[in-house]
């Protein structure tokens, strides 16, 4: 896989990273419910949902929270209701 | 449970007010085989399902839906939002602009309003995945008469994205009801 510096992408080059990554992760999700035993979906699963979550943590960590109910940390003051919402992009 | 994630699933990039199809589009978020249909459906029938597959992918596509049904009102919503009245008078969204305003509704096209009777669930996996992969069906064609209808090549894209997953999701639901129909001859003949 490519290899990439998150820290130096843009909020929206981010973002974009993320819908890339979680894509994968949704489509392999979804064949694995129907394939349980399928190794290499397996483990392509694991890997692009670690990336997923290193990419997520950078986000988060520079533009807020992305999940709530306990998934992310907040900084001062809440940062859930601070970021716009995805229609408001 | 569910968590919400403050992203859509897809990127939606509009920077055009056309308010007639803002209401085409509203197919996809209230009409029978749209995207809060497709959801209920998939969520109400996982309690019957005799295998865990089934039920996994019920889950997780019903879950999806829900992400889809967001994409389409930002769609909705990003078409009609700076739209002054001079330019909703007159187009196919008067109607819906006169009981909501620019805030989305889950209606049809033709504003019949979102209801139950659009979909079904019975004590019967079978019934169930077949209707679910003929739902999946006309989606997909809803999204092609849409995409036909829409000359907005932001719509387009994300319409097309949509259109693509709800061939990957019939896909699934084929491969769900094969497991379920050998599920049901194991336990017919041992």
């Amino acid at each position: 896989m490519q290899e990439l510096d998150y820290e130096e992408l843009s909020r929206e080059e981010l973002k974009l990273q993320i819908q890339e990554l979680e894509f994968a992760v949704i489509e392999l999700n979804l064949f694995l419910d129907t394939h349980p035993t399928n190794q290499k979906a397996l483990m392509d699963y694991n890997m692009f949902s670690i990336e997923l979550n290193k990419t997520k943590n950078v986000y988060q960590k520079k533009y807020g929270p992305l999940t709530n109910f306990g998934y992310a940390l907040s900084s001062y003051p809440w940062k859930w209701v601070e970021s716009p919402w995805p229609w408001e992009e | 449970m569910w968590i919400y994630e403050k992203k859509l699933e897809y990127p939606v990039k509009i920077n055009t007010c056309n308010p007639a199809l803002a209401e085409m589009i509203l197919e996809q978020f209230g009409g029978a085989d749209g995207e809060l249909a497709a959801g209920i459906r998939y969520l109400t029938q996982r309690f019957v399902m005799p295998t865990k597959e089934a039920i996994a992918i019920l889950t997780d596509i019903g879950t999806e839906e829900l992400a889809h049904w967001e994409i389409i009102a930002t769609i909705v919503w990003k078409l009609v939002k700076d739209a002054p009245v001079e330019k909703i008078k007159g187009t196919p969204f008067e109607a819906h602009f006169a009981a909501h305003g620019r805030s989305p509704f889950p209606h049809d096209a033709a504003g019949y309003a979102w209801t139950a009777a659009f979909i079904q669930s019975k004590d019967d996996p079978i019934a169930n995945l077949y209707e679910d992969m003929a739902a999946e069906q006309k989606a997909r064609a809803t999204y092609e008469y849409l995409i036909q209808l829409s000359d907005d090549p932001g719509v387009t894209d994300a319409l097309s994205f949509l259109r693509e997953r709800e061939v990957v999701h019939f896909q699934r639901f084929g491969e769900a009801l094969m497991g379920v129909e050998e599920f049901r001859e194991t336990k017919k003949y041992h």
